[in-house]
């Protein structure tokens, strides 16, 4: 598997309701909640792109856009 | 009047004037004594292209008959007491909403199951009030089968007009008796198509912000543009709101636009007023034998007139005292305690000499009963 | 079309509570809705009273927001007067298996195309945690402060015995298998039932103490297997996630265009 994937996350903080879904299911850890319960990303370089955060977001404000 | 003379059900004729003002979609659930109706358009709704469907009951029915509607067809349903109780919430949520739509509900004796086969005229007052909140609401009626024709022809049309649901509060003795009716040539009855928005896609399109003369123009489910429709209190866009000053626009404008046209929804009948210092108030198949007696009494020089509603709601107030100033003993005839008597007391300066000749017992109110309680008021007892 | 351009986004954030399965359900819908690539205009959502019913205010559709539990009915006669519509209902358990329950087997009977996505948190949300027909015996809600004594309903039984010809379960936590599952129910022709094992942990979760969001959807994940799996045979407790019913029969609407066609040539 090549490394050759650039990847962006996109955090709606308007609509999450920091209910730490996506942080919890990251299958790499690169989510946690700030301070403010609200997601950010601390570890955009181990994310692999699964999209399971997005797929999984009940507030549809994680959107993961990715670049072959 | 020129047409086809048919010799028909009472039931039968409410399906012919709904075909021809235009109905091509039906929903509805069997009960006594309006099946015919479904029976009859299950039959002609197909043969024309139209949709007839039996729901599993008749809460199915209304909403069925709602969707329907806001695809952009005229609709309607049929049923009885029970029925017409199920029916209420639904029947609240197209006020609401403001969908054009029309009940019929052929009466029969209550409450609960009460007298499936008998006649009566006790929903009168749930055609009003029947669906909770605040609201208005429009109830037609008929006496005779040309009448039913062309009241139900109304009904669609008023539906349309007002984007309102509209009760048609036919009786037993008027929905199952037979008699000759002319169904009139396509065309000789106007009809009246709602209002669709010029809107075009694309721009922004506010489904519930009324014109100035309150109607408000529709746009068909599955057109251009997609809006939502809720039974919740709502903004122009049709969109929840819990804002009062919306809250309030909203209300005046589902009531006024029924009440401030109480007088265009106004329809009647009168029999021998000019000079009658006795005048008898009725509307449905009790408007029959009060008609007789008019007939009667006046051959024996008596001064007695007959007022014949055919819109019960919203009460015409205005046409009763109009029609009755100076008159010094009104009757209402009716079959249930005093549904109308209420509205007509209300509606003229000496309620003290409003006086009730009713039946509630299932049966037909006849001529005598009628002469009885006359003779009664009139202190010559019987 | 990003999933976006699908909804009303003015009104977001949405008003679920945090971590509501409602708001995954929604999400999957739209990932269904987009690879199909089904026209905006040519979609009804339908949907009843309850948190689930809210769904249809977010979305970029023509939406009919109706009265408790009848969303079939009403839907069914959208479909029928505008059969090349495609009609989605989302309902919550109790919408559409206590007060719909009626409209709900019947419109299975009937197998007109409707796509009814039955959204399954176990609890009347919007009243504040009462006790629904998929609760299950034994639970803790505002109305059963004793422990709840009725048995619940199995859906996809329900829904296969009354007739729907497609017939399908899932869960929040399994996201791509929602997402799919809604895809085939819209295609399906024929009354088409997805349940969708949900979450509400500020009522159900909290009354019987199964933690929060994630909690919640880890034991949906534990509780759960694919039809036919091996860990079903040494543990029947588990509930079955995939397709139960897939058959093709005569749609109500095709059929009544069959009618129509009858009584226009005079039988």
């Amino acid at each position: 598997m090549g490394k050759s994937k650039l990847i962006k996350h996109i955090i709606n903080r308007d609509w999450c309701k920091g209910c730490g879904i996506c942080v919890e299911f990251c299958p790499q850890n690169v989510l946690e909640l700030d301070e403010q319960d609200k997601v950010r990303t601390t570890r955009p370089e181990s994310c692999i792109g699964c999209k399971l955060c997005e797929l999984r977001c009940p507030d549809l404000a994680i959107e993961i856009h990715i670049k072959e | 009047m020129s047409g086809i003379i048919r010799f028909l059900q009472g039931n039968e004729v409410c399906v012919e004037a709904a075909l021809y003002a235009g109905l091509d979609f039906f929903a509805g659930y069997p009960i006594t004594p309006s099946t015919e109706i479904a029976e009859n358009l299950s039959l002609r709704l197909p043969q024309i292209g139209g949709k007839f469907i039996q729901m599993e009951d008749e809460i199915a029915s209304i909403c069925a008959i709602i969707g329907a509607s806001l695809t952009g067809h005229k609709v309607m349903t049929a049923t009885s007491g029970p029925g017409f109780s199920l029916m209420q919430e639904a029947l609240g949520y197209a006020v609401m909403a403001e969908i054009p739509s029309v009940i019929v509900n052929v009466q029969r004796g209550g409450p609960s199951t009460g007298l499936p086969t008998h006649v009566s005229q006790g929903d009168v007052n749930q055609a009003r009030w029947g669906t909770h909140g605040d609201h208005a609401i429009i109830v037609l009626t008929a006496s005779n089968h040309q009448d039913v024709f062309s009241i139900t022809v109304d009904a669609f049309n008023l539906a349309e007009t007002y984007r309102t649901p509209v009760v048609l509060l036919f009786d037993e003795i008027v929905g199952h008796m037979r008699e000759r009716v002319i169904i009139p040539e396509k065309g000789k009855l106007p009809l009246v198509d709602r209002l669709r928005t010029s809107v075009k896609e694309g721009v922004d399109y506010h489904p519930y912000l009324p014109r100035e003369d309150g109607r408000l123009p529709m746009s068909d489910f599955g057109g251009g543009h997609r809006y939502n429709v809720t039974g919740l209190a709502h903004d122009m866009w049709g969109f929840p709101s819990e804002n009062p000053q919306v809250i309030h626009g909203l209300m005046r404008h589902l009531i006024d636009k029924i009440q401030n046209n109480a007088g265009e929804i106004a329809r009647f009948r009168e029999y021998d007023l000019e000079d009658a210092e006795c005048v008898l108030i009725s509307y449905g198949s009790s408007a029959r034998s009060a008609l007789h007696v008019v007939k009667n009494r006046r051959k024996r020089g008596e001064r007695i007139g007959l007022l014949e509603l055919q819109t019960l709601w919203p009460f015409p107030h205005r046409l009763v005292r109009e029609k009755c100033a100076g008159i010094h003993t009104i009757v209402v005839v009716e079959m249930n305690m005093g549904q109308v008597l209420q509205e007509v007391k209300l509606s003229v300066p000496n309620p003290e000499r409003v006086f009730l000749a009713n039946r509630m017992d299932g049966v037909f109110i006849n001529p005598t009963d009628i002469r009885n309680i006359l003779r009664l008021i009139q202190g010559k007892g019987v | 079309m990003a999933i976006k351009d699908y909804i009303r986004e003015r009104f977001f954030p949405h008003m679920w509570c945090p971590g509501c399965g409602h708001g995954i359900v929604l999400n999957g819908m739209l990932r269904a809705i987009e690879v199909l690539g089904l026209n905006k205009n040519d979609i009804v959502m339908v949907s009843g009273i309850g948190c689930s019913s809210r769904i249809s205010g977010y979305v970029d559709f023509h939406t009919l927001h109706t009265i408790h539990g009848r969303a079939l009915a009403f839907a069914t006669g959208v479909k029928m007067s505008r059969p090349e519509l495609n009609l989605i209902v989302p309902m919550g358990d109790g919408d559409a298996l206590a007060i719909g329950g009626n409209h709900f087997i019947h419109a299975a009977r009937r197998n007109i195309d409707l796509t009814a996505i039955v959204m399954n948190n176990r609890i009347y949300g919007m009243t504040g945690g009462q006790y629904s027909p998929l609760s299950g015996y034994g639970v803790s809600a505002t109305t059963a402060p004793y422990s709840n004594i009725d048995q619940s309903f199995d859906i996809v039984e329900l829904a296969r015995a009354a007739g729907a010809t497609f017939v399908a379960r899932t869960t929040t936590y399994h996201v791509q298998e929602l997402s799919n599952l809604i895809q085939q129910a819209i295609v399906h022709k024929g009354f088409s039932v997805v349940e969708v094992m949900s979450q509400c942990p500020t009522y159900f979760g909290r009354k019987n103490k199964e933690g929060g969001p994630a909690d919640m959807l880890k034991r949906m994940k534990d509780m759960t297997t694919p039809i036919g799996s091996k860990a079903k045979q040494s543990h029947t407790e588990l509930i079955e996630r995939g397709i139960f019913v897939q058959k093709i029969l005569p749609e109500y609407c095709s059929e009544y265009a069959g009618i129509i066609e009858r009584a226009m040539k005079g039988h």
